[in-house]
């Protein structure tokens, strides 16, 4: 293929200049992964650097030092106890306490046992009792934990890295303590810490909290369930009762095997999950705007309050009006009644009890949900755009949908361009709409039941999890193989979308 | 030429388009006059510069037939904006009605079930009285309240400490920071209950005690909702900071002393969604309670009343009353809130 200059390609009619740019993108296509595989391998070789580095730089450090520095590399936080550096020092010898007396009594057991999750099976044993007179009953003994060891093994492994980076900082800091020392100036007291805390070293007070919050409640769990994707782990191996174990990619392959059933479940679901996002975001969007452009028009009167009316119905928690809705649509809900009333049906429509029907009821519902939050976007943007653009036009003999489709409309892409790939994410996540409106169904009679699984026509990829969790197998497994899949093609999506979305940098070129 | 760059995910910091008045509350009251001056004075501006074009080339003639064209160019926008009106107006049952319709039927008395009207036969308040007297409403919409309160200040804190170090200070591991979150917020957040379902029942948590487990879950990764706020602070000029270190601030009083004040829209719009979260979760709250009744949010209790046909037939009108009594507080809260929602709403949208 070959590029043209800019001006060649001016020169090209519309038509031409489409498909030119369709052939761009996808000879650009190759150059990504390219660039990816260059990334990745750069990555590693920074990485190298880095660590060689490192090694380096702790050799010098003690070849270098003085004495404490040197003790401080068996015993942490002696160099700045050395040094008068109190708090530090104490909280580094700490640090070391707590880590080898944890290892010693917990954490090795976890970590021998994390490469087979547990290897004594709980039993039970039929023996007389004391208090029935010598009938018997059972009596259980536990064995390992499959659950547990692989929860403390993987906070073993945190435990770890985060002594070696203490380590790694406590040697820094005896480095930096000498050469301060070998230029004769004061050391930093436990009194400066403090209150570095809240001044140069705020960021650090300030990230602390939320940081541990995340890595406890986000990071650790996500860790934990990409793991459990690689066991057998479900009610009926729950670690303790039945212990569980590695299986590999066994519970991948059940899902991506071609036409097994799991995998025509999770192809309709999948292309069901992305046609709902698509339309949920889009739908919203564009109605969205032209309903604020409708309020913004000149002329139009009491604006506030048709834009409070929209904006109130935000307020009024989600769950109550969509169950409120999926009931006016039930068979003997208002809207048959009224139509039946009416003479206009004779048997109540199923609004729920058919796949297309339901597919597209969840669709104008949600665009009844997603409008007025829309609109509420669109209309603080829309009077961002400079009033002189559509002057101008209008000089130049445009029409009103000439300005919207060469003024508006590339505006608005272009700086919600970002909001838009969120939105479209987080309507792949959208569990709300879909599990209070249908909870997934109607079941489908083809691919809805397979290995236990219900799913309907309008279920999506995490009402499915959802269903596959509390379901009554709880399969644990498949639930994490079903998150990861969705991960996957959320982070593709989003990779593919921020390199075709017009860099965000040059917006000061638009406006 | 058009170039495709591979562009990296790390141009989510956008420069922020929507600029923020800072003293919000005098910029929205003269938010809609403002629309309206805009485009009314364009249009004037080139009708005058048009009649004056024409006064000086045209002929008389040729002039008043400008002027006729202009008579149905005004006549056509007069139709339009009826159209507009009429559009509008139809918009407005629409969204309202759902609401209305569970008013009316929450007073309905003479049946419980669904029922093919809407003006009940007979009003009273009986639904309402077996809504606190018959349920758990009470405790229901007690531990979502205090959850709601206790999000609204924990949450606060954690994502304007997020928002602050990241906005204001460049340190080492904080692109890492920011990529990490990225990445973490496209899995799907239902994954991680499953381990911390565990954990909570664990510690006794879940089922009666679910509020506080749920508080807990709430608030713990409430850190990487960041984004608004963040682009907010990323707005207010670092000269501030500057002239504030130069008369010996520390960087805790820069925060708490400038920035905060000038951030009260965004502040209270994050209070805001912090104590809305817990109303409208329902996927965690159903996960958390074991089908306890006592462990139930408003949400999954309201959902749990109508949940099968034998007790949607016996709890329905009960469910609307219950709908009622939750949408009531809540909306009446976002009426005086409203302007700091809507600041909050278009700034993070801007930013992505």
């Amino acid at each position: 293929m070959t590029y043209l200059d800019s001006l060649a390609y001016l020169k090209l009619n519309k038509w031409q200049k489409f498909v030119y740019k369709l052939q761009c993108f996808f000879c650009a296509i190759p150059g990504w992964f390219l660039n990816l595989f260059k990334k990745i391998g750069r990555f590693f070789k920074n990485l190298g650097i880095k660590i060689k580095d490192n090694f380096v730089d702790i050799w010098y450090t003690f070849v270098n030092g003085s004495w404490s520095t040197k003790v401080s590399f068996l015993v942490m936080g002696f160099g700045n106890l050395y040094h008068k550096q109190w708090l530090r020092g104490i909280i580094f010898l700490l640090l070391e306490g707590v880590f080898i007396f944890y290892m010693i009594f917990a954490g090795a057991y976890w970590l021998s046992m994390f490469g087979s999750l547990g290897k004594v099976q709980t039993w039970t044993e039929m023996v007389p009792s004391d208090l029935l007179d010598g009938e018997l009953v059972e009596e259980i003994h536990y064995g390992d934990n499959s659950f547990k060891i692989l929860l403390y093994g993987i906070l073993t492994i945190f435990f770890i890295i985060a002594f070696i980076y203490t380590w790694r900082l406590n040697v820094k800091q005896c480095k930096i303590c000498d050469s301060i020392t070998r230029a004769g100036k004061k050391i930093k007291s436990s009194g400066d810490d403090l209150k570095s805390m809240l001044d140069n070293d705020f960021h650090k007070t300030l990230l602390a909290l939320p940081v541990a919050g995340i890595t406890m409640f986000t990071v650790l769990p996500i860790i934990f369930m990409i793991l459990v994707a690689f066991t057998n782990y479900d009610r009926g191996h729950d670690g303790l009762m039945k212990l569980f174990g590695w299986v590999g990619g066994q519970n991948f392959q059940s899902v991506l095997t071609f036409g097994s059933g799991m995998q025509v479940a999770f192809g309709e679901i999948l292309a069901w999950t992305l046609i709902w996002a698509f339309f949920a975001t889009f739908s919203c969007y564009f109605l969205g705007m032209f309903v604020a452009i409708m309020i913004n028009k000149k002329g139009i009167k009491i604006k506030k309050f048709w834009r409070t009316i929209l904006v109130l119905t935000i307020a009024i928690p989600q769950f109550i009006s969509l169950l409120y809705i999926s009931n006016m649509f039930a068979d003997n809900g208002i809207v048959n009644a009224t139509l039946m009333k009416w003479g206009w049906i004779q048997s109540p429509i199923k609004f729920w009890g058919n796949g297309t029907l339901a597919k597209i009821m969840v669709l104008v519902i949600n665009i009844w949900v997603g409008i007025p939050y829309l609109m509420l976007i669109t209309t603080g943007i829309l009077m961002n755009i400079p009033a002189d653009l559509y002057e101008s036009a209008r000089i130049d003999g445009a029409n009103a949908f000439q300005q919207f489709a060469k003024i508006t409309l590339p505006y608005m892409l272009f700086v919600t361009g970002p909001y838009l790939l969120t939105s479209f994410v987080s309507n792949i996540n959208n569990f709300n709409v879909i599990y209070l409106l249908t909870q997934g169904g109607p079941t489908n009679p083809v691919w809805g039941n397979v290995g236990g699984y219900v799913a309907g026509d309008t279920t999506i990829l995490i009402t499915w999890l959802f269903g596959i969790t509390t379901g009554n197998d709880a399969n644990y497994k498949m639930a994490s193989v079903i998150g990861i899949l969705i991960f996957v093609v959320v982070s593709v999506l989003s990779l593919v979308v921020f390199s075709i979305m017009p860099a965000t940098k040059r917006e000061d070129d638009f406006s | 030429m058009i170039d495709y760059k591979n562009t990296e995910t790390e141009e989510t910091e956008v420069v922020p388009v929507v600029e923020f008045n800072l003293d919000m509350e005098d910029s929205v009251s003269e938010y809609e006059e403002e629309i309206e001056l805009d485009t009314a004075d364009v249009d004037e501006f080139v009708r005058q510069q048009e009649a004056s074009q024409i006064h000086h080339v045209r002929s008389s003639k040729e002039q008043s037939s400008e002027n006729k064209k202009h008579g149905s160019q005004k006549k056509r926008r007069i139709v339009g904006n009826t159209i507009i009106h009429i559009v509008l107006v139809i918009m407005s049952i629409i969204w309202v009605a759902p609401f209305v319709f569970i008013l009316f039927e929450s007073f309905r008395v003479e049946s419980t079930g669904l029922a093919g009207y809407i003006i009940p036969h007979k009003w009273g308040f009986d639904n309402y009285v077996r809504l606190f007297t018959e349920t758990e409403f009470p405790r229901w919409f007690l531990s979502t309240f205090l959850m709601g309160l206790f999000c609204a200040v924990v949450q606060t804190i954690f994502i304007l400490a997020m928002s602050y170090a990241l906005s204001r200070n460049r340190f080492k591991g904080r692109k890492f920071l920011m990529n990490a979150m990225l990445v973490l917020g496209m899995f799907p957040g239902f994954l991680t209950l499953i381990l911390l379902y565990t954990l909570l029942h664990e510690w006794g948590l879940t089922g009666t005690n679910a509020p506080f487990g749920l508080a807990i879950i709430y608030v713990a990764s409430s850190g990487m909702g960041y984004y608004v706020c963040k682009g907010f602070f990323d707005t207010i000029s670092h000269s501030l900071d500057e002239a504030a270190m130069v008369d010996g601030a520390t960087k805790f009083q820069i925060f708490y002393k400038i920035i905060i004040p000038m951030s009260k829209p965004i502040v209270i719009y994050t209070i805001l969604m912090g104590f809305m979260g817990p109303w409208g979760d329902f996927i965690t709250a159903s996960f958390m309670s074991d089908n306890l009744p006592q462990g139930f949010n408003v949400a999954t209790g309201l959902q749990s009343l109508i949940d099968g046909q034998s007790s949607l037939n016996e709890y329905y009108t009960t469910f609307c009353a219950g709908g009622v009594m939750v949408a009531l507080p809540i909306t009446l809260l976002f009426m005086f809130l409203q302007k700091y929602y809507v600041a909050g709403v278009t700034g993070g949208a801007v930013k992505g």
